[in-house]
């Protein structure tokens, strides 16, 4: 699904450079989905299957309202629901919109071996090109949210592309669009943390959630296995808990034999073939062949 | 040992000739080979971005994702024919020891101060040692790694440790693939032969492996 008109910052299973990086300057991207404004309408979920050309595919009834366990290959904005009984007692009706992140450093990207099958660009999102996507879901071990989704029948993994190919044009992303409730915004990174911050103050100050909080996991840290934020944030009632959000992880990180397999062990494993193949060609060298005595040898 | 061995040589054994590996031996070594090096060269495509043309020229990255577990299996069953073939040779034996005591007169060719050895020395023993039971490892991670869409959500925390082992023993083999590659075509005139034709020199089986050539022959010198 990957867009002509965006730039490129970053590809999957790509050696060298990515061509053309820093040829402008453009500026990241950010969703902001503000969790106590959602009304649980599914109109985003709708809006998506309509925009990337999807049927309504077969939900599943689990006795909630949520119109199945997780996000599919072709379902790629899901409301989750959950009943939750608070610590007065009360029951809050918790609501969140969940798609891809859109991390900054995505783990996803970071695992994929085909080259150009995961491109990130410069304005923050992550793109699957099913065109070199060859199927093998890496992606899927790389990924702390629960993304990726493979199609056994086109053996291709597919998910949320924030739209990029609305955004290349200069339109919000389609989910965005149908929101009733003005819960969904979208704008620059900068832009949607000031706004989220400003939620966060007035909800703090004139509402019951006295432990609303920003949910922009990472931070801008650069640690090994850190995702270092994301481009699509929530405003959450009570920040505390992350995880009664429909089990939106406390501290995502890019699993940490992720980062092994992909960092340290990639460059050993390539010194160590090619030290071994000079290493036996040496020991000819100095030591000769093990020549039978009495026999011509030809090698 | 089976006396099969005698019979089976790719042409009429000759004078001075001794028949190391019979017919069915040869076949699925080179097999297993075949398919060790194709798991090998796609395995590697998809280990680093630098290695990934290597996947285009056996067919493209999604052939690969589909072909190397398959090619793993065949590699798989080749593996357990040999361990049913080999088995009694590969058993431990007194002589293992002081081969392993010699190993810098085997390394360096002064092969006339290693003691004699079995079929097979403490070092093809080893190799075999590690072959198998990497084999096995992959296979337990490879399965896991073919169907990641077949496994419940709440087991995907496997996934990360699951690729990386099969990395690591994927390195080891390759590290024991280096030496039996080297030491067979370049390091020991006559192995290649021996796998290909079945026969080796009587001088050859004398000098590396002694035991070997006094029980399936009955000489002594």
């Amino acid at each position: 699904m990957s867009n002509g008109t965006l730039e490129i910052k970053r590809i999957s299973g790509h050696r060298g450079g990515t061509p053309g990086i820093g040829v402008s300057r453009d500026y990241e991207v950010c969703k902001l989905v503000d969790t106590t404004t959602c009304i649980g309408c599914k109109a985003c979920e709708v809006a998506c299957l309509e925009w990337n050309g999807y049927d309504f595919r077969e939900t599943t009834f689990d006795n909630t309202y949520q119109t199945m366990p997780e996000t599919a290959w072709n379902f790629w904005n899901l409301i989750k629901f959950n009943e939750y009984t608070s610590e007065e007692g009360t029951t809050q009706w918790l609501m969140r919109k969940d798609q891809c992140m859109h991390c900054d450093d995505p783990g996803c990207l970071v695992a994929c071996p085909a080259d150009g099958a995961i491109v990130q660009y410069t304005n923050g999102i992550v793109d699957f090109n099913q065109t070199n996507c060859i199927g093998c879901q890496y992606c899927v071990t790389g990924c702390p949210f629960n993304i990726p989704k493979f199609n056994s029948a086109t053996k291709k993994v597919y998910k949320c592309t924030l739209c990029s190919d609305r955004v290349g044009a200069g339109l919000e992303p389609a989910c965005i669009k149908s929101c009733p409730t003005g819960c969904l915004h979208f704008g620059s990174k900068e832009d949607m943390r000031l706004e989220a911050d400003k939620r966060v103050e007035q909800l703090k100050t004139h509402t019951s959630w006295k432990n609303a909080g920003v949910y922009d996991p990472g931070g801008k840290n650069g640690s090994p296995g850190s995702i270092n934020g994301t481009h699509v944030i929530y405003v959450l009632g009570d920040a505390r808990d992350p995880e009664k959000y429909g089990g939106l992880p406390a501290n995502p990180s890019i699993p940490f034999f992720v980062t092994m397999w992909k960092g340290p062990l990639k460059w050993l494993g390539g010194l160590g073939i090619a030290f071994g193949v000079l290493g036996v060609f040496m020991h000819r060298v100095r030591y000769g062949a093990k020549n039978v005595e009495g026999e011509e040898n030809r090698s | 040992m089976s006396t099969g061995t005698i019979t089976r040589a790719a042409s009429r054994v000759r004078e001075g000739q001794v028949v190391r590996y019979a017919f069915d031996e040869r076949a699925n070594h080179w097999i297993n080979a075949i398919s060790y090096s194709y798991c090998l060269f796609t395995g590697l495509a998809l280990f680093t971005p630098y290695l990934y043309w290597l996947g285009a020229v056996l067919g493209g990255g999604g052939t690969i994702r589909f072909w190397h577990p398959w090619v793993g299996l065949v590699y798989m069953v080749s593996i357990l024919w040999m361990q049913s073939k080999w088995k009694a040779d590969m058993r431990p034996i007194p002589e293992d020891r002081k081969w392993r005591g010699n190993i810098q007169n085997y390394i360096e060719n002064r092969d006339e101060l290693v003691p004699p050895q079995g079929r097979f020395n403490a070092g093809q023993k080893l190799f075999w040692k590690v072959m198998f039971w990497c084999t096995l490892i992959l296979l337990v991670t490879g399965i896991v790694m073919w169907f990641p869409e077949r496994m419940p959500r709440n087991l995907h925390g496997v996934l990360p440790i699951t690729v990386f082992i099969h990395a690591v023993t994927a390195l080891v083999t390759i590290a024991a693939f280096i030496i039996h590659v080297y030491m067979s075509v370049w390091m020991t005139p006559g192995s290649m032969k021996a796998m290909i034709d079945g026969t080796v020199s009587t001088r050859w089986a004398g000098t590396h492996h002694r035991l070997w050539y006094e029980k399936v022959t009955g000489r002594k010198n």
